[in-house]
């Protein structure tokens, strides 16, 4: 296990260099100066554009740069914005409101997902299942755009049963609507993964085992059935919180939620290079994270992966 | 113990009474006119039926045999006793259960609480797939435990584990306290249908009802789980309903005989009757298609030629695992096949045997030594050479199902190496195509089916007639009826040696059935854990093997006649 965990922790730090360094690239491919737009429509005088170029280290090679900021992480330090904020700081005020956002979410698409696709899969073919089926057919064809919108309009501002915008109402009135919008695809995905694991499960030949022994049906399902079922869909879910805590930039768009996605938004619009890289980082980070625990949540519950 | 032949000796004249009943003792389970049909498409279709009218009883302490090949209703019927055959079946007729001292219960028809009380504690079930039979992410212990905790709710976690562990220790299991915190799959299939089998007699059951116990084991397996069965009737009063299509297994085990076809039961009679005397022509026909260990004199095919078929020269073949630790599957074997010779490769699930198939095919990693297959050396000479003498072996595997593509048509896959190397077109590739279908005895009208509308012997046929469509030097024969039915596989055999004999291919043979290897072979060669063991004439190693192991495998393997097996047991015994 110890081994295990160690060559995961390997990976991982292969995976965040990859990573940190396309982003380091892409950034650097960006159209436009970040120095020429500081200035607005005035154009700078050289030697403040000189000036500002060697503060930041614009003028060296890109893998210098990268290889510099490497050496600020390690001290703790994500980078400094051009306005000379502490990307850091910047970000340490918005991660509450992402973290809780995607949270909800997850745990919404948790709850209903796996509620939903296991009476999907234990009345496979009943009215029940296409029920199900035809609804997450339909929440994933709904762009997240369209669904927030019109969540926003009807039960924000028409029904008024929702906060329309804002997180001031706190948790969990203000985050309720804009969590369930970007749960709704996750959800459709979880409950369809769980039917189909369900349905596959109950066709086993040690589910038949446990009939003939006769356990009650209540034990065949919540002991066995749930267990060996959850084991695909929870390496899904751990792709999908990544997905949610980088993904809300849309949601926290519509219903102005200044969380992480917003800032990421509107570090991109502005050409903020240090902060686009530290708040990617922080991403990629949270992302292999939540992937090693369900990795090693997974091996808990199989000990088939765990004695491999 | 009962033994088989006091079973014989009991008067037959009562046999006739009433359909399936058993002189003498009351039944703790009497069945009668069970049937069972299965609504296709939620009734939109005609119901098919698979069990119609089927009644025995089973005596206390005995061993009772079903025995039928597949579609015989033989499984259906167990399943239908404890209503685990899901909701499009219909289960008629009655089922009573009720053993000495026990509450009588009709089973057909109980309702879905008191079914799963009956379940388990009063009649327990052994299913053929023992890997899977058990729920891989709990251990041995938990789904021991679980039963008990249902069905003896009285029991004190402490005494719940030292049940457990007597259990086991019962079925003969090796260290049974620590067995209880592995996995399934730390188990061998041996071991987890010990476990099974110890699950099942957990709670005394009355009846315990064995579907297909030993067919997914080896030999040698087979024997240790049949031997624990045995001995287990010496300790628990508990009744055995043994499903098999095994004559050998019939045999060794059954005290009475229930014959079944079509969902019928064709003859229920004591198990020497049944051998010495079968009355009805069916189960005539099913003992006449057993194979047996005979070893009688045969010509051989094989002609002496400077150059064999295919030849393992200190062949070895290692696979990686995924710790990347090597693997050795082959240990240095030495071989060869001549030209029209059928050579088999006898052995156990893991003995390399298929390893071997797959390296004169070229699929399979050789480590070193040489294969030299029709003239060519692949790895050595060119790969246009290799590529053209491959042209010139055919294959053929275990599951024809699965080695013949679905949407094909039989005709397609038996034209298409004519097509691609012969490069035959038009009248002239029907032509052939037809004849290739005649030569296994197939209407060469069937060329426009499907493989989903032929049976499993004749889509092994179809196989047959695809592998020497272009008249090959040398044929691959992996387990080719492992997976018939025994009245399929004799045809099958049958057919196979009329085309090795009429073609005069050379052969290389794998099987783990030394009877089918007896009918067919010339030549035997014993594979142990990559090793071989022996090889030599068939009549000689079979006849007269020289090695321990070979000994260990002839013995092991149950022959179709109780008073045989009866004098084995008793030879091993003393």
């Amino acid at each position: 296990m110890t081994r295990r965990v160690a060559r995961r922790l390997a990976d991982l730090v292969v995976v965040f260099l990859g990573v940190t360094l396309i982003i380091h690239l892409m950034v650097f491919a960006l159209p436009g100066d970040p120095i020429a737009a500081l200035g607005g429509d005035r154009p700078l005088a050289p030697n403040v554009v000189a000036e500002l170029r060697e503060r930041y280290h614009l003028d060296e090679p890109v893998l210098q740069q990268y290889l510099r900021y490497l050496g600020g992480l390690l001290q703790g330090d994500l980078g400094t914005t051009f306005q000379g904020q502490s990307v850091a700081d910047r970000m340490a005020l918005r991660w509450p409101v992402t973290i809780t956002l995607a949270l909800t979410a997850w745990g919404i698409e948790v709850l209903l997902g796996v509620l939903l696709g296991l009476v999907a899969g234990l009345r496979a073919g009943a009215v029940s299942d296409r029920l199900i089926l035809a609804g997450t057919v339909v929440a994933t064809s709904i762009p997240v755009f369209v669904l927030a919108v019109s969540a926003q309009l009807w039960l924000g501002a028409r029904l008024s049963w929702f906060p329309v915008a804002g997180t001031g109402e706190g948790w969990p009135t203000a985050y309720l609507l804009p969590a369930a919008v970007i749960a709704v695809f996750g959800l459709a995905s979880v409950a369809r993964l769980m039917r189909g694991s369900v349905v596959d499960t109950l066709r086993t030949d040690y589910v038949r085992t446990l009939r003939a022994k006769g356990l009650r049906e209540r034990q065949v399902v919540g002991v066995h059935v749930m267990r060996s079922s959850a084991i695909p869909v929870l390496t899904f879910l751990a792709i999908d919180l990544g997905y949610l805590l980088g993904g809300t930039v849309v949601v926290e768009g519509v219903f102005n939620l200044p969380g992480v996605g917003q800032l990421l938004f509107q570090a991109i619009r502005a050409h903020e290079g240090p902060t686009i890289v530290g708040v990617s980082t922080a991403l990629i980070v949270v992302f292999l994270l939540t992937n090693l625990l369900v990795d090693l949540l997974a091996s808990v519950l199989d000990p088939r992966i765990r004695h491999e | 113990m009962t033994d088989p032949a006091s079973a014989a000796a009991t008067p037959d004249a009562t046999l006739d009474n009433a359909p399936g009943s058993a002189p003498g003792r009351a039944p703790v389970l009497e069945v009668r006119d069970l049937t069972v049909s299965f609504r296709v498409d939620d009734g939109r279709a005609p119901d098919v039926a698979a069990v119609r009218g089927v009644s025995f009883d089973v005596l206390p302490g005995e061993v009772l045999a079903i025995v039928g090949e597949s579609g015989s209703g033989k499984s259906v019927s167990s399943l239908a006793l404890l209503g685990l055959l899901g909701r499009h079946a219909v289960v008629g007729g009655s089922a009573r259960l009720g053993g000495p001292g026990q509450e009588p219960v009709e089973l057909i028809g109980l309702d879905r609480r008191a079914l799963q009380d009956v379940r388990g504690r009063r009649v327990a079930m052994v299913f053929q797939d023992s890997s899977g039979a058990l729920d891989p992410v709990f251990t041995v212990g938990f789904q021991l435990d679980e039963m008990l905790r249902r069905h003896a709710p009285d029991l004190s976690r402490a005494q719940r584990r030292d049940r457990a562990v007597e259990l086991l220790s019962m079925v003969e299991l090796p260290d049974p306290a620590q067995r209880l915190r592995f996995y399934p799959h730390q188990l061998s299939g041996g071991q987890a249908q010990r476990v099974m089998i110890a699950m099942a007699l957990a709670c005394d059951p009355e009846v315990l009802l064995a579907d297909e116990p030993t067919t997914a084991l080896d030999v040698t397996v087979q024997r240790e789980v049949l031997d624990v069965l045995r001995r287990l009737r010496e300790r628990v009063s508990t009744s055995i309903v043994l499903i098999t299509h095994d004559m050998g297994v019939v045999a060794d085990l059954a005290d009475r005989v229930v014959v079944m076809r079509a969902g019928e039961v064709v003859e229920t009679a004591p198990v020497r009757q049944l051998f010495d005397a079968p009355r009805a022509a069916y189960t005539r026909e099913l003992l006449a298609a057993v194979p047996r260990v005979g070893t009688h004199e045969r010509p051989s095919g094989a002609t002496e030629s400077a150059r064999p078929a295919l030849a393992f020269d200190e062949l070895v073949v290692e696979y990686r695992d995924r710790r990347g630790r090597a693997v050795r599957a082959v240990d240095g074997v030495t071989l060869s096949v001549r030209p029209g010779e059928i050579v088999a490769l006898v052995g156990e699930s893991g003995s390399g045997k298929s390893s071997m198939g797959r390296c004169a095919l070229g699929l399979a990693p050789v480590t070193s030594g040489t294969v030299e297959v029709v003239g060519t050396r692949p790895g050595h000479d060119s790969p246009r050479t290799v590529r053209a003498a491959r042209s010139r072996v055919g294959v053929v595997f275990q599951n024809p199902a699965a080695s013949l593509n679905p949407r094909y048509s039989i005709g397609e896959s038996v034209a298409e190496p004519l097509l691609v190397h012969a490069g035959l077109r038009g009248a002239e590739l029907e032509r052939r195509t037809a004849e290739l279908l005649e030569s296994v005895e197939l209407p060469a009208a069937w060329v426009s089916r499907y493989p989903h509308e032929l049976s499993g012997g004749q889509l092994q046929r179809v196989s047959i007639a695809r592998a020497i469509s272009l008249g090959p030097d040398l044929l691959i024969a992996d387990e080719p009826t492992s997976a018939l039915d025994v009245s399929v596989q004799a045809t099958v055999l049958d057919v196979f040696r009329e085309v090795q004999r009429s073609l005069g291919f050379a052969c290389l043979f794998i099987s783990h059935d030394l009877a089918v290897v007896d009918e067919l072979a010339d030549r035997v060669a014993v594979l142990h854990q990559g090793r071989l063991v022996e090889a030599g004439e068939r009549t000689r190693v079979l006849g007269s093997p020289e090695q321990d192991y070979t000994r260990r495998l002839l013995a092991a393997a149950p022959v179709p006649d109780p008073a045989e097996q009866a004098t084995r047991r008793a030879t091993a015994r003393s």
